[in-house]
């Protein structure tokens, strides 16, 4: 399999590897995939006052595109507003990463990776104000 | 010891000729170019006689009696199906059952998926944890319908070794042939058609350290004489087994390539044992939470079969790009299903994805898998930091009682 040279960056110097605390209101995660599929992964968002997201990491099991989808994602997420995080779609991350047909459930998990974490955001916004 | 990159560690997809054998094969191009059938002139008598000196090596390298029982083919994959698709299609009349197992390798059971579709049934064995086939299942499985059984000497993913003198005896006894895939065996394990009631035989050159492009078929012909409806028509070459000018050079080689091999293997197994030795303990001193896939008794030297738990395969093999190694990951293959192998031997799908296959042959070095062995270690660690499966296991959370939303 040939790696675009964006995936092999990802891949070689991953952004934004890491985790936040979970526990913490200002924290969505999301956690996406299933081992006996080949990829697990989990984008986290942290989200300040203003609703802009300040700061995302993630850890991921699974190919290098995968990785580097996960990667991207977070690059992407920050400085945005929930809104704006929302409309990220796989299409964009398949483009941006140029990755080829076999991969593209990549590209699925990632944006439902940054799904999954801001409806746990929201979730936990809720019970606060409830 | 410095080492060169990159490093070739898959030698169980193929093997790197050895420079005695392309010097045995070379003057076959230019200078003793005739055409093996040509009996009329010095340059068809001088190719046939290159033929017989090669099948007598190849003969003797497996055992057979005679250099009459060695058919040459393109490959293993051409005496897989010369043989099963042969002998099926030659005693119909005798029978309408096969035998052979789940852990085989494509060329048979794609064979034997052909053979159902004209109406023949096969009962497929299971393998225990191990890989390895039970006896005692087999016995229950022949019937006086069954005409073969098909049981390989050695796996091409996890090396394991099936008991073949003890399959031979058992099918001898019971009168039905035993066909057995050696494409990773011949050269690399002691194999002996007679003592181990062998009636035919798949091998090829590519994997013991000949060209690729050409194999062979042993077909028995006495005790008891084996027949086959061949699947090339032609000239009436191999004693009409199967049409086809040979590739006289290609035939030197192989015979060349099982010779050294067969005078070798005791001193190079143990070599490569040794390797083996050195990679399996290296790496499980440097990293926690590996398993090795299959046997570790009845295995060939050179084959190291491990799961990474937490890494996947893919990934793994990017991070080592400049050692040359296979994974039974999923996103390796093209159905994006992991190794049906693995799977078979009840290994779960999640260990499936990280499994590596290490390949150790006749040139590499010890520096060489010092090498590999902390580029692998450097690499799982990376890795299993960025895995949030590694992380969950670190907290405690036992992945199987997860809900994972899978995709």
């Amino acid at each position: 399999m040939a790696y675009s040279d964006k995936v092999l960056d990802h891949y070689n110097n991953p952004r934004n590897v890491g985790a936040l605390p979970k526990s913490d209101p200002s924290v969505g995660t999301g956690v996406v995939g299933a081992p006996e599929c080949g990829d697990v992964m989990k984008l986290q968002i942290k989200v300040n006052a203003e609703g802009v997201i300040e700061d995302a990491r993630f850890k991921t099991f699974g190919c290098g595109s995968a990785i580097a989808s996960s990667s991207l994602a977070t690059e992407w997420v920050k400085g945005k507003t929930l809104e704006e995080a929302a409309k990220i779609r796989n299409t964009d991350i398949v483009q941006e990463l140029n990755l080829p047909p076999i991969k593209i459930h990549c590209s699925v998990l990632a944006e439902d990776a940054i799904r999954a974490a801001l409806a746990d955001y929201k979730s936990k916004q809720k019970q606060d104000n409830a | 010891m410095s080492v060169q990159l990159p490093i070739y560690l898959d030698n169980h997809a193929t093997t790197r000729v050895d420079p005695r054998v392309v010097d045995a094969m070379l003057p076959y191009f230019s200078t003793h170019y005739g055409n093996a059938a040509s009996r009329t002139h010095s340059f068809g008598r001088t190719a046939e006689a290159a033929v017989d000196v090669g099948r007598g090596q190849l003969a003797r390298a497996i055992g057979a009696s005679t250099d009459k029982e060695i058919v040459i083919t393109s490959g293993a994959t051409e005496s897989d199906n010369l043989a099963i698709k042969g002998v099926a299609h030659m005693l119909r009349s005798k029978g309408d059952h096969l035998i052979t197992a789940v852990t085989e390798h494509k060329a048979v059971l794609d064979s034997h998926h052909a053979l159902e579709r004209e109406g023949f049934r096969v009962t497929w064995l299971p393998v225990d944890k191990e890989g390895l086939i039970d006896l005692q299942q087999l016995a229950d499985a022949i019937t006086d319908q069954t005409l073969l059984v098909s049981i390989m000497a050695v796996n091409n993913e996890i090396g394991v070794v099936q008991p073949l003198a003890a399959i031979g005896e058992l099918c001898h006894k019971r009168g039905v042939l035993f066909f057995c895939d050696a494409a990773q065996a011949v050269g690399k394990i002691p194999l002996d058609v007679e003592a181990m009631h062998i009636d035919l035989l798949a091998f090829t050159a590519h994997k013991m350290y000949g060209p690729k492009g050409i194999g062979a078929l042993y077909v028995r012909r006495k005790n008891p004489r084996v027949r086959l409806e061949p699947m090339m028509h032609g000239g009436g070459h191999e004693r009409g087994l199967r049409s086809g000018t040979l590739a006289v050079p290609l035939i030197v080689a192989f015979g060349e390539a099982a010779r050294i091999a067969t005078e070798e293997m005791a001193e190079e197994s143990k070599r490569i044992l040794a390797l083996r030795h050195r990679l399996h303990q290296g790496l499980s001193a440097r990293v926690p939470q590996i398993f090795l896939n299959g046997s570790i008794s009845e295995r060939t030297p050179g084959n190291l079969n491990l799961s990474f738990a937490y890494v996947e395969g893919e990934s793994l093999l990017m991070g080592i790009s400049d050692i040359a190694v296979s994974s039974g990951s999923a996103c390796t293959s093209s159905s994006l299903e992991p190794s049906y192998v693995l799977k078979a031997m009840g290994v779960g799908d999640e260990l499936a994805h990280t499994s590596i296959r290490f390949g150790i042959g006749r040139f590499n070095t010890e520096a060489e898998i010092d090498y590999a062995i902390e580029r692998v270690a450097d690499v799982v660690t990376r890795l299993r930091e960025m895995s949030p499966l590694w992380e969950m296991v670190q907290e405690g959370i036992d992945l199987s009682s997860v809900n994972w939303a899978g995709h």
